[in-house]
């Protein structure tokens, strides 16, 4: 067996890695913190922290508003921060990168703006059996308002989209689809590509949610060829509140603005209001500004050890715990998909999650329990929930052991 | 039957065994759920369930002689175990004295800081229900 701490297949530089991140050293009840939570958010490097506070003692203005050095300065650093992600998906132009306050608000901006044109009544919008409420919510919404029809990609048992099923569904009424990129319960890593393909044969355009990926994949937009990729900074290491809506510019020409006020806007009368360019016509109110630049200093975090190696290491992990809770009695794994990020949701044959995940957090141990925002997949595994760990490039082999053996003895205490 | 304040004394001794260990002061809860009497599954009715707990709790209360007399089950071990201390600690009781009860034991034997931010709700929506069943009882009577 490997090192504790070590994966030498990858090479990374684990321990230095875990010194980067102060929250790890933390206790939770006597125990040392064992972080399996990061698809719920991720922790921060000390770079993103600093970088927060350093915006708040030296740089703190507005931007886009004043002429005097400091909103200057911050107005660059704002725009800075869009164009590292411009590079970082590789986007053709920073102003397909509009600034949201997450996932969820970037598809409620798809949703809302693309709908008011775009959507009519017996329209179809298509949506996957996997997603996370914030991918269907919005639609489902839409749907109501405009008397569209909603409909689903089913899944199998194994937690992978039916693709010849989602070919059927694409039809002349099909006016969009939002699809997980991974998804948050499952860990499925869904054929994008294929989807994206299948739906432009048919002029249909594609929404990507990427909050689950982003972390854990190299994300190339333009390779994708997708309409929308949309996620969520904290996800990506970096600050709460701030998030990313990519958009082909010429959908974002397209679409009307969504939230209006201060900030997207020309010239303002009373007879008529002239919008803004791209991206601003989308970013209303002073923004998160320092929430973007922490986005950014994140993005050339993670660029130093290298999306594909950080990857590679947490294949590693997802095969060490899947290995490990296939081995423990009781424990049944859910999304079992032949292609999975570092996400597992299990159940104990008898036992609530909520019990399991109670136990585990009293040995230190940080997992999610219940439904993780998607109710329809528990609909249909005919689950209450699950309970789930999700790694990062931060976490061990090691600390799965450790989590084993709390599982084991939770599994014990509960029976 | 001993008073309220008399069995929140019991709990407190009880859980003070396990000093810090939050592992074992759950173990306890746990079994405290186990040991609840079986609730009928006729009485499990959505109107029975309790708003604000993370779990499924129903809870079924009735007046004896003046005294509230409180069943209950839940889907989780954890849910349990907490309406199973409520119930020991307000079962047998007239309205007066349970709407009275200081509950001082919560917070002595760390059960606020044990549980989550939902979980903690989900327990308070446990002690206001059995409190407007309380009210509710007074009123009649």
């Amino acid at each position: 067996m490997t090192a504790p701490g070590i994966i030498n297949k990858t090479g990374i530089g684990i321990e230095k890695i875990r010194a980067d991140f102060p929250i790890l050293s933390r206790q939770i009840n006597g125990k040392k913190l064992i972080y399996f939570d990061s698809g719920a958010t991720a922790q921060k490097p000390k770079l993103v922290i600093k970088a927060i506070a350093d915006y708040y003692e030296n740089q703190n203005a507005n931007i886009h508003r004043g002429v005097h050095t400091l909103s200057q300065e911050t107005t660059v650093a704002y725009e800075s921060a869009r164009v590292t992600i411009q590079k970082h998906l590789n986007a053709k132009h920073p102003h397909e990168i509009v600034f949201t306050k997450g996932t969820t608000d970037a598809i409620n901006l798809v949703a809302c703006s693309f709908g008011k044109k775009y959507i009519s009544k017996g329209d179809e919008i298509l949506v996957s059996a996997m997603e996370h409420h914030s991918n269907i919510l919005p639609w489902q919404q839409l749907c109501e308002e405009k008397g569209a029809v909603l409909k689903v990609i089913p899944i199998n048992d194994a937690g992978e989209l039916i693709i010849a099923d989602y070919k059927k569904l694409l039809s002349e009424k099909t006016k969009i689809v939002a699809i997980a990129h991974i998804s948050n319960t499952l860990g499925t890593i869904n054929p994008i590509e294929e989807i994206i393909a299948l739906a432009h044969v048919k002029n249909i355009p594609v929404l990507v949610d990427g909050a689950q990926a982003v972390a854990h994949t190299a994300v190339n937009v333009q390779a994708l060829d997708c309409d929308f990729y949309c996620f969520s900074g904290h996800k990506l290491f970096g600050p709460t509140g701030i998030g990313v809506l990519y958009g082909k510019e010429k959908w974002l020409n397209e679409l009307p603005p969504y939230q209006v006020g201060g900030g997207t806007i020309k010239t303002v009368s009373f007879a008529k209001t002239e919008y803004a360019d791209l991206p601003l016509k989308f970013e209303a109110g002073t923004p998160h500004i320092e929430g973007g630049i922490g986005l950014a200093v994140a993005i050339d975090y993670i660029n130093t050890i290298g999306l594909d190696t950080i990857a590679a290491y947490e294949h590693e992990l997802l095969e060490y715990a899947t290995h490990a809770l296939q081995k423990t009695e009781g424990v049944r794994i859910i999304g079992t998909a032949k292609k999975k990020a570092s996400v597992i949701s299990f159940v104990v044959d008898g036992l609530h999650p909520y019990d399991i995940g109670v136990l585990l957090d009293a040995q230190g141990i940080a997992t999610r329990t219940g439904h993780h925002c998607t109710q329809p997949i528990m609909d249909y595994y005919c689950l209450p929930g699950t309970v789930r760990i999700t790694f990062a490039f931060y976490n061990t082999t090691e600390e799965i052991d450790q989590f084993i053996k709390a599982l084991i003895r939770t599994i014990e205490r509960l029976r | 039957m001993m008073s309220i304040e008399t069995i929140e004394n019991e709990i407190i001794e009880e859980f003070s065994l396990f000093e810090d260990d939050v592992f074992d002061k759950f173990g306890r809860l746990i079994d405290l759920g186990k040991n609840l009497e079986k609730m009928d599954p006729a009485l499990k009715t959505d109107n029975r369930l309790i708003k604000g707990c993370q779990a499924n709790v129903w809870l079924y209360s009735e007046l004896k002689d003046g005294k509230i007399y409180f069943k209950a089950d839940a889907d989780a071990d954890y849910a349990k175990g907490l309406v199973a201390m409520m119930i020991r600690v307000f079962t047998g009781h007239t309205p007066e004295e349970i709407l009275n009860a200081p509950l001082q034991f919560i917070q002595k034997i760390g059960l606020n800081s044990m549980l989550s931010m939902k979980r903690a709700g989900g327990l308070e929506s446990m002690i206001k229900q059995m409190k407007l069943d309380a009210i509710a009882y007074k009123v009649q009577s």
